[in-house]
């Protein structure tokens, strides 16, 4: 199996350990992600916000020259995902867009490259069976609130992840792992998404609260996430939630990539796990209670 | 609830210039107000999406353009996801946000346009998000030094910023497509 590869710019930052961690998982399973050499910037949602042609010309270069290398897209950010399929809908459905698009990168697209994010590319196209043969430690019941966000399930005809109010790709993944997926209702609420960088942060921290809080009334032990936005608003808000309400989590926020990573036995380093805000140690000994120091 | 509008300016209605920015039919909206439950930001904004809606269809005027909902929606999707009519009101709010800035409307606290507008320099210089510098354009730009303050150095240690920008190869392409959008504003 393999996938031209686009790591998006939150790979080079804030979500260097969902890049790793999903290196060392596919490359762990025999997956092969190439890079797209050469990959720029989506523009995410300030793209979208300002312009809808650059909003549009930016992700299409990106899978043009994925096309140029002949294989499906493989993405870990649920921004890029997002942008990345947006684009391909926005060409296919809208000639007038596609004709702008193809003067704005000198080339026509056609919107046909495929783009999977790394959860699916796990649970379909590896397949969750394959992935229990190769599984050498069990999250042993620990219970686990999935949490999707906004941008992998919605709007649903254009990402056509899974079911856009109650998904269960994550839960999936996390029940192969051996832990307990909760039935939860924020799975698919929104964290408050880049108002985190402006001067409203306050409302992220409302936000992340009222996730954090459903997650731990359900009994949640830690919290999965596929999404580098999500993963920083629940995890580093933590400290102001606390300040601002008095409730002191310490609920761990873990990419699912980084979940599957330590069930593979992988090591910490590769996984990323220094860079998590809120100690995953209470995971990590759950996953295995005699061995790991962390 | 009792609405009051003042009549827009003489010319194109705010609202046919945002159906034709959008794309979006208003017109097919009956106030069933799904959006205005899900929405993320409306219990902390100055009015509900469908408000938003029906005042374009009554004909608002620019006085619309500072309300602080178009600045402090996420782009969440839940409106879209939930109505029963299929309207999406991101690409609406996308162009009520770009016409508040075109016709220089009050930006209300949060500066969203300031933010967006600094995270794009940034991939106009170098193809890829700048953090550092998006940050610093910002906070200079709203004089917001002290906010999240705490958090650089734990950012910095845990290395979730990263202190070189670095450089698309491509960045002839991304320059052309900035370009190009420039160019074909407002056609």
């Amino acid at each position: 199996m393999r996938y031209a590869y686009y790591p998006g710019c939150s790979s080079e930052s804030s979500a260097r350990d969902q890049h790793t961690s999903s290196i060392a998982v596919t490359r762990a399973l025999g997956i092969d992600l190439v890079e797209i050499p050469g990959w720029s910037c989506c523009g995410a949602t300030p793209a979208h916000q300002t312009d809808r042609l650059l909003a549009a010309s930016l992700p299409a270069a990106n899978l043009l020259w994925a096309r140029d290398m002949g294989l499906d897209v493989a993405v870990n950010c649920a921004a890029c995902y997002n942008r990345l399929k947006t684009a391909n809908y926005e060409v296919q459905h809208q000639p007038e867009m596609r004709k702008k698009v193809a003067a704005a990168l000198n080339r026509d697209y056609d919107g046909s490259v495929k783009v999977r994010h790394i959860v699916e590319v796990l649970l379909e196209d590896f397949g969750v069976k394959n992935l229990e043969t190769r599984l050498r430690h069990s999250l042993n019941g620990l219970k686990i609130a999935a949490y999707y966000g906004c941008l992998l399930v919605r709007p649903h005809e254009v990402t056509q992840f899974d079911d856009p109010e109650n998904p269960q790709s994550v839960d999936t993944l996390v029940t192969a792992l051996g832990g307990e997926s909760l039935d939860w209702p924020c799975k698919v609420s929104c964290c408050g998404n880049s108002l985190s960088l402006t001067t409203r942060s306050d409302m992220v921290v409302d936000f992340s609260d009222a996730i954090i809080g459903m997650a731990a009334s359900a009994g949640a032990e830690c919290i999965a996430v596929a999404c580098p936005l999500c993963q920083v608003n629940l995890d580093l808000r933590q400290s102001d939630i606390q300040k601002k309400t008095g409730r002191n989590y310490q609920m761990p926020v873990l990419y699912i990539t980084q979940l599957i990573g330590l069930c593979l036995g992988l090591s910490f380093a590769e996984l990323g796990l220094n860079k998590l805000v809120v100690s995953p140690s209470a995971v990590i000994k759950v996953v295995n209670e005699n061995s790991f120091k962390f | 609830m009792t609405i009051r509008i003042k009549k827009g300016r003489t010319g194109q209605s705010l609202r046919d210039t945002v159906v034709q920015m959008s794309g979006v039919d208003l017109s097919a909206c009956y106030q069933c107000k799904k959006c205005s439950s899900g929405c993320t930001v409306s219990a902390h904004s100055q009015s509900p999406p469908s408000e938003i809606i029906r005042r374009l269809q009554l004909g608002a005027g620019d006085e619309l353009l500072r309300n602080d909902l178009i600045f402090t929606c996420v782009s969440c999707e839940t409106c879209y996801a939930r109505c029963p009519m299929g309207i999406d009101l991101v690409p609406v709010m996308d162009a009520l946000r770009a016409l508040a800035v075109q016709r220089k409307a009050a930006i209300p606290k949060g500066n969203v346009p300031l933010f967006n507008s600094a995270f794009l320099k940034t991939v106009h210089i170098f193809g890829r998000t700048y953090d550092l510098g998006l940050m610093a354009l910002y906070k200079i730009g709203t004089s917001s030094y002290s906010q999240d303050a705490d958090k650089i150095p734990l950012l910095i240690g845990k290395k979730k910023i990263a202190f070189l920008p670095s450089f698309s190869p491509n960045l002839k392409t991304v320059k052309r497509i900035f370009e190009i959008a420039r160019q074909n504003k407002g056609k």
